[in-house]
Formats: structure tokens, sequence, C-alpha cells
């Protein structure tokens, strides 16, 4: 089945080693992401596309134990539902970026616990497979 | 500068009224505000009314006189009613006006708040995958606090189950039923470590508020409450707030910080002076963040002073008097006008069964909300 990332220029892909796709400030070195046209910190337009490290740390984390409401596009009912782990990662000293973790135990997570970019099935869509980016713990 | 005096307030109830429009809901707060004052409508020169849901708050006048005054719609997200405070006091202070209006009102559907992502300065895709919920953000925020901390779920559960307390006591709160912490803690988990019971809920409600220049507020009433200070932050760049898909390694204070500091110094008062507090408690976690974020207690002491009763109606810090957010749910334009309410009837002495003790002199009121706004109100008599 081929796959297609649920969002253009969130992550590289197809790639063995996918990395998220963010941008630099050329004036102030601020991050952002994803990328954006201007700099969230000096308010400079000479932002660069940056790739971020694939391995992080834990900062903040919780769990999504309900169905969201549209704009969600995951595809599941109410009854095919399965909660999911978010959190707030760390990526080198660069960065903290959001996103789903691939654990959603509460025993099993822990703030400053060490994590790594995967990509994993989001929905199918036809004969397409829908991907979207998560962390696992490492 | 002239200073700023409340004259007048009005609350329609908070819950869910049929039929009935958020207009006039509005109509009749402003009503009960008018009524307050012993004031007419023919009296006030201007308005800012506040609303999410509805496009024109402005069009209570055809319910309450076609006078031709000028009336601002503001929306400003769950600072919406901040706002409308604010701007109403600041065109009193420049001398444009001597008495105007502060309305609020809305009429939300029930479960959480949704919209597009892409309006709250998110990309489109936050939205797809999942995570544009604030109650994930709320779960996310608290849950780190509580292991930086060492905050318990025990003690989110005894915020929820003193504003449901403080709800039974309030003849306009939506939720008027007391819930013990047990049944809050096993309440269905929404976002770990905040259950279906820790949150608020949107619903229906309006809220005004009557202002008039301090140095003729004596023609109206002899128990003025005086605005000593309002102000209003967005979020700088190390914070970390709602809606966010990425967040600074350097951290900032959350934008609350920065509009109480700068209240603090405009009134020329302290945390150690106020006697009766109104904190945003979208949920639980979020009052317990807030006490310290609005300088009435340090990091982790909220651990030791929930368990000890100090925000309780007879504590020392009492804190969502009324049952706050929890209790009352959010029509979000008229949540904050709801708080001023609280504080003005505490101030003078009028709040019944939850009328707290030794009278208090001072006041305060914060709000919070999407995409990391806050706002703070301090009052005295
Ligand atoms: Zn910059």
């Amino acid at each position: 089945m081929p796959t297609v990332p649920f969002a253009p220029d969130v992550f590289t892909w197809p790639a063995d080693e996918p990395q998220l796709i963010g941008s630099r400030c050329g004036v102030c070195a601020a991050v952002t992401f994803p990328e954006q046209p201007s700099c969230p910190r000096c308010g400079s337009v000479e932002m660069a596309r940056r790739l971020f490290p694939r391995r992080g740390t834990l900062i903040a984390w919780t769990t999504q134990e309900f169905l969201p409401k549209a704009p969600y596009a995951g595809g599941e009912t109410q009854e095919t539902f399965k909660p999911f782990g978010v959190g707030l990662v760390q990526l080198g000293d660069e960065i903290r970026v959001e996103g789903r973790l691939t654990e959603s135990d509460p025993e099993k997570l822990h703030s400053g616990g060490e994590v790594e970019l995967t990509i994993i099935p989001f929905r199918e869509d036809g004969d397409t497979q829908v991907v979207t980016f998560a962390f696992k713990p490492v | 500068m002239h200073d700023v005096a409340i004259i007048g307030v009005g609350l329609h109830p908070f819950g869910r009224f049929g039929t009935k429009s958020a207009i006039q809901m509005g109509a009749e707060a402003i009503r009960l505000a008018l009524a307050d004052a012993g004031a007419e409508w023919k009296d006030v020169q201007f308005a800012f009314g506040g609303s999410f849901e509805v496009d024109n708050p402005d069009a209570v006048v055809g319910l309450l006189g076609r006078t031709g005054i000028p009336f601002m719609d503001v929306y400003n997200g769950c600072a919406t009613a901040a706002t409308a405070l604010e701007m109403t006091a600041d065109g009193i202070r420049a001398g444009k006006y001597e008495l105007g209006v502060a309305v609020g009102m809305d009429k939300h559907g029930t479960g959480a708040f949704t919209s597009d992502p892409t309006y709250y300065g998110a990309p489109s895709w936050y939205g797809e995958n999942g995570q544009f919920l604030t109650t994930k953000f709320f779960g996310m925020k608290i849950n780190r606090y509580m292991h930086d901390f060492g905050i318990t779920s025990r003690t989110l559960a005894r915020v929820a189950a003193k504003n449901y307390r403080n709800g039974v006591l309030n003849p306009n709160a939506f939720r008027r039923t007391a819930i013990e912490e047990d049944e809050i803690l096993n309440s269905k988990m929404l976002n770990y470590p905040l259950t279906q019971r820790m949150f608020c809920s949107p619903d229906e409600g309006a809220a005004a508020v009557l202002l008039c220049r301090a140095d003729i507020a004596h023609r109206y009433t002899s128990t003025p409450v005086f605005l000593r200070a309002t102000a209003l932050r967005t979020r700088r760049y190390g914070a970390y707030e709602v809606h966010s898909s990425w967040a600074a390694v350097d951290e900032d204070v959350a934008p609350t910080v920065y509009a109480s500091r700068a209240a603090y110094e405009t009134a020329g008062i302290g945390p150690e002076d106020v006697g009766v507090i109104q904190l945003q408690d979208t949920d639980a976690g979020a009052e317990i963040m807030h006490m310290s974020e609005n300088g009435f207690c340090a990091d982790g002491d909220q651990e030791k002073l929930l368990a000890e009763g100090a925000t309780e109606i007879g504590g020392r810090l009492p804190v969502n008097t009324d049952g706050g957010l929890i209790a009352n749910g959010e029509p979000i334009g008229a949540s904050g006008l709801r708080q001023v309410h609280e504080i003005v009837r505490q101030l003078r002495g009028q709040a019944g069964d939850r009328q707290v003790p030794g009278n208090p002199k001072v006041g305060y009121s914060q709000l919070y909300g999407a995409p990391g706004t806050a706002g703070v109100a301090i009052m005295s008599l």
C-alpha cells in the first residue's frame, strides 16, 4: 500500500530516517515548527528551512482519551477510537515540538524520558495509507 | 486620567435556557446593572459588548432603546470580558465619557469548543492530527507542574469539589450539586491527569457592569467599588501556550504573570492586600497554577493550602467564591464580567450565603485563554 504524509512539509518523506521540517531565523536564530515566513521573536522575514534532530527529551505530556471533534481527521468512530499520548518534546537544544506519542499509558510516560521520531499509520484513504508523525520512548 | 468606579452589576444566570437568545440575556443583564445603580439606559453614553457566538452584541439596543450611542463589539478569546471591561474603563479614564456599560453574552452548544486552527495561528494539520484541543493543553501544563512542584491529583479534586460546593450557594450557577472528591477523581479521564469533573463546560449566560467617573459615583450609590487597575497581556516568545505546535527552549512565564504584575503596580496594591479572588478555572489545574501566577502563593504551596482549606469561602485566600467556571460554566463573552459581579457583591457585603467573612476591602479577578491572552482587574472599596 502506498504511504502519503497526512500533510505536506511537516516531515521529510519518503525517508529512512525522517526528520521534522521547521524554519530558523537568519537574524536572531529563533526556530519554529512547522516552517513560517517570519520570525516569532524579532519579526525578521529571513527564515530558512531547518531539519530537526530525530531524538529528544519529553518535557511535558498528557493523554487524549476522547475522540476529538472535527477538524480531527483520524477516521475513527466512538467505537474504534483508541487513546493516544501527546507530548512536548525538546529536540536537541533547538526547539520543543508538540506531537503524538506512541505510548498512552500514564504508568509508562515520564518527564525527562528519551524519545525518538517515528512515522505511524494515521488512516486509510481507499488503497492509500496516510501516515503521521509521533514520538516513541527509547 | 480619571479614576473609575463600578456603580452597578447585573448577571443573567449561567446555564441552559432553551430558545432564549444571547441578546435577550445581555439586555436583561444590563437592566439588572442599571437597576442596581438606580440609573437609566438613557444615562449610558457608550458601551462595549463581548461575545464569541454573537456577531453583534450591540443588538441589545433593540431591546433597551435605540439611543444612538457608540457601541463597540469585541472578541478576544476567553479574555473577551476583560477586554470589554478595560476598553470601557479607558473611555472614562481618558475623559471622553462619564458613564458606560461593559456587557458580555454567549450561547454555546454542548461539548468542548472547536474551530479552524488557522484562525488561531496554528497550522491546519494541527486539528486534523488531533492536537487542537484546549483540554489537552491544560492536561499537559498541569501534569508538568505537578511533576515539578509536587502537586497531587487529590489537590485537583479538592479544587473542583470546592467550586461545586460554592456553586450550591450561588442561585445563578449552572451546576448546583456538590460532588465529592472521590467521584471527581473517578470520573472519566479526559486528558491525564484531568478528569471530566475537573473541567468547566461551555454554556449560556450574560453579565453587565456599569462604570462611571469616580467623582460622580455618589449620584448613584453610597458604596462604589473602585476599579483600581486593569491589564491585558499576550504571550511572549518563550511561553508555551494553548494551540502551539512548538515552544522555545528558553522558557518564559505565562502572560498572566505579566498582566498580574502590571495590574498590581498600577493599583499600588499587592497580593497580600487582596481579600477575595476570582481565577480562571477552565479546569482544576488551571486554578492551582493561576494561584501562583497571580502572586497568591509560591509554586508548590497549593498542595498544603488546599489541604488546609485556605481557598474556601472562610479561608485566608478565598478563590472562586461563586463556584468559578467549574460551577458556572463558560459563556465566553460573559465569564469575566461574572467574575467582576461576584467581586463587587463580596466587597459590598451582598454575597448572601457565600459571603466572605471579615469585610474584604480588595478583590482580584483573572482571565486566561487561547491562544495565550490574559486579563487582570483589581477592585477596592
Ligand atoms: Zn528572529
